[in-house]
């Protein structure tokens, strides 16, 4: 069982790694609901069958896991896509070989300061696990151009908080789990009227391109 | 020492088979029936028969290049423990001896092609230095995870002597491992999605382009070298994934025999399934197996299973 644990945490960072190589957004989007489907894989391994089988909220807070971040959310994202029109991130500000390297290393770092951190009951690769793959969230929101992507960064970002609640086992982490859920729903929601707002007004979807829309002198 | 002997013979003359079933797997999912399963072996008695031509302009250096990166890799191939056979040539730190033969393999292959300065050749070259840079940097970190995990710097042992349940002591980085390795089959071997071997049009050539200028039996060693290489890639792939020891010597021989022709066959298939990426995008493939390897030799080096 332990060993599965460690093979879910171990692709949850495969997929910061592919998330922040692959230029096709409906790649990445489909990389961000593996991670959300993993997410509510990781409880049922992670419970001790042996204590019993696991009361309701258990059940819940995996289902709404798999079923708004690994399908519901990516299907929003996928038509915001389709109707903005772009397939794919260009000009990453940050190349893609790059971004692997920043990611490795943020990778290692995260794996070396979890060592000192001396947690009793976590898997030993939740907390790196979960640092990676907040900041390969934080990292993609400022590194790629598109709004689209912004809004993957965010929900990689948020998948990573969530780990972290999961392998903390926290007391009323069901509702806190349903809380940060619904703030990331609106989110998407309010993400996808953008996109579609700016990419009829621009005909583009070029989120930094928004910074020359000032009055002064010095943006133009 | 007779087990080993056999299992290099058996190297030796199955190498080559494994470009047919990598062929006869494409041709499957084609939908055509495919050139015979011993083509290759075909190909290079034809090419024996030949005569060589050289060009008036290329050196000394183009004559001995084929036979060169031949014996390299022949000389690698034996200090693999192959069929979990312990090498007899096999000393402290043959590791770093078996990777610098494949890269003099490499280099004498690149010199060779430089030589006859044909402006193609010197292309194929420059891209198969670049990538190289990548995968051998992924290799020697796949070896060092090996060392660290035997506790050996002897290639036999660093392949067959490691504690037979490291699946269970550390089955993440094993996979990491497996899937770094197979980015750099690909590579070395030159196959799709690095390098299409198919391929008819120069500019798109990497291997196929540094050996426009060889023939007849010089051309026959480098592909039955290619067919080495294959098998020198698909040994440490065979003893990386499945623990030796656990069975017997004529087994051993069976199971990494078998463990090479599957391969050939996943080679075959990721071939009928996907292009051959876009040379910028190359890079990027081999510094993503660059990276999942470095996550493999942290992951071990943290969650233990080292010896």
């Amino acid at each position: 069982m332990n060993m599965t644990v460690s093979l879910i945490l171990t692709a949850f960072m495969a997929v910061c790694l592919l998330l922040s190589a692959s230029s096709r957004l409906l790649h990445c989007i489909r990389m961000v609901a593996l991670q959300g489907v993993l997410l509510g894989v990781l409880p049922c391994f992670m419970w001790n069958w042996e204590s019993g089988v696991p009361g309701g909220e258990f059940w819940f807070s995996s289902f709404i896991n798999i079923a708004v971040k690994g399908v519901l959310l990516p299907v929003m994202l996928v038509r915001a896509m389709h109707k903005a029109g772009v397939k794919r991130e260009l000009e990453p500000l940050a190349g893609y070989s790059w971004s692997l390297l920043i990611i490795t290393v943020a990778g290692a770092l995260a794996l070396w300061l979890s060592r000192s951190l001396e947690l009793s009951g976590v898997p030993v690769l939740a907390v790196p696990a979960a640092a990676m793959t907040v900041f390969t969230g934080l990292f993609i929101i400022i590194s790629r151009r598109k709004a689209i992507t912004q809004a993957l960064g965010f929900l990689a970002f948020e998948n990573g908080i969530a780990l972290f609640g999961v392998a903390m086992h926290l007391e009323y982490g069901f509702f806190v789990e349903l809380g940060i859920l619904l703030d990331v729903l609106v989110l998407v929601f309010v993400m996808g009227i953008a996109v579609f707002q700016i990419s009829r007004e621009f005909e583009h979807i070029d989120a930094d391109r928004l910074n020359l829309l000032t009055d002064t002198e010095e943006g133009k | 020492m007779k087990y080993f002997i056999v299992n290099a013979l058996l190297a030796l003359i199955l190498a080559p088979v494994l470009f047919g079933v990598i062929n006869k797997v494409k041709a499957f999912f084609a939908g055509r029936k495919g050139p015979r399963i011993m083509q290759t072996w075909y190909d290079i008695f034809k090419l024996l028969r030949k005569g060589t031509v050289y060009s008036t302009s290329s050196t000394w250096i183009f004559r001995i290049a084929p036979v060169g990166t031949l014996a390299a890799c022949l000389m690698a191939l034996l200090f693999l423990p192959l069929g979990y056979a312990h090498s007899p040539l096999g000393f402290q730190g043959d590791a770093l001896l078996f990777l610098y033969l494949l890269g003099l393999g490499r280099m004498l292959t690149v010199l060779g092609a430089l030589d006859t300065a044909s402006s193609f050749e010197g292309m194929g070259a420059a891209r198969e230095l670049q990538f190289s840079v990548i995968s051998e940097g992924t290799l020697l970190l796949l070896l060092a995870f090996l060392a660290i995990q035997s506790g050996s710097c002897e290639l036999s042992v660093m392949l067959c002597g490691r504690p037979c349940d490291f699946w269970g002591a550390s089955a993440p980085s094993m996979v990491l491992s497996a899937v770094a390795l197979y980015v750099v089959l690909l590579t070395e071997c030159c196959r799709v999605p690095v390098d299409d071997p198919e391929t008819h049009l120069e500019l798109t050539m990497i291997h196929e382009a540094m050996i426009l200028d060889n023939s007849g039996p010089d051309l026959a060693f480098i592909h039955y070298g290619a067919g080495l290489k294959l098998w020198i890639f698909g040994s440490i792939f065979a003893a990386l994934v499945i623990p030796a020891g656990a069975f017997s010597p004529w087994m051993g021989t069976l199971v990494m025999t078998g463990i090479c022709f599957i391969l050939a066959v996943a080679v075959g298939i990721t071939e009928s399934m996907m292009a051959r990426y876009r040379f910028l995008k190359v890079p990027q493939m081999l510094m993503g197996g660059f990276c999942i390897e470095f996550g493999a030799l942290a992951l071990l080096l943290l969650l233990g299973g080292v010896k």
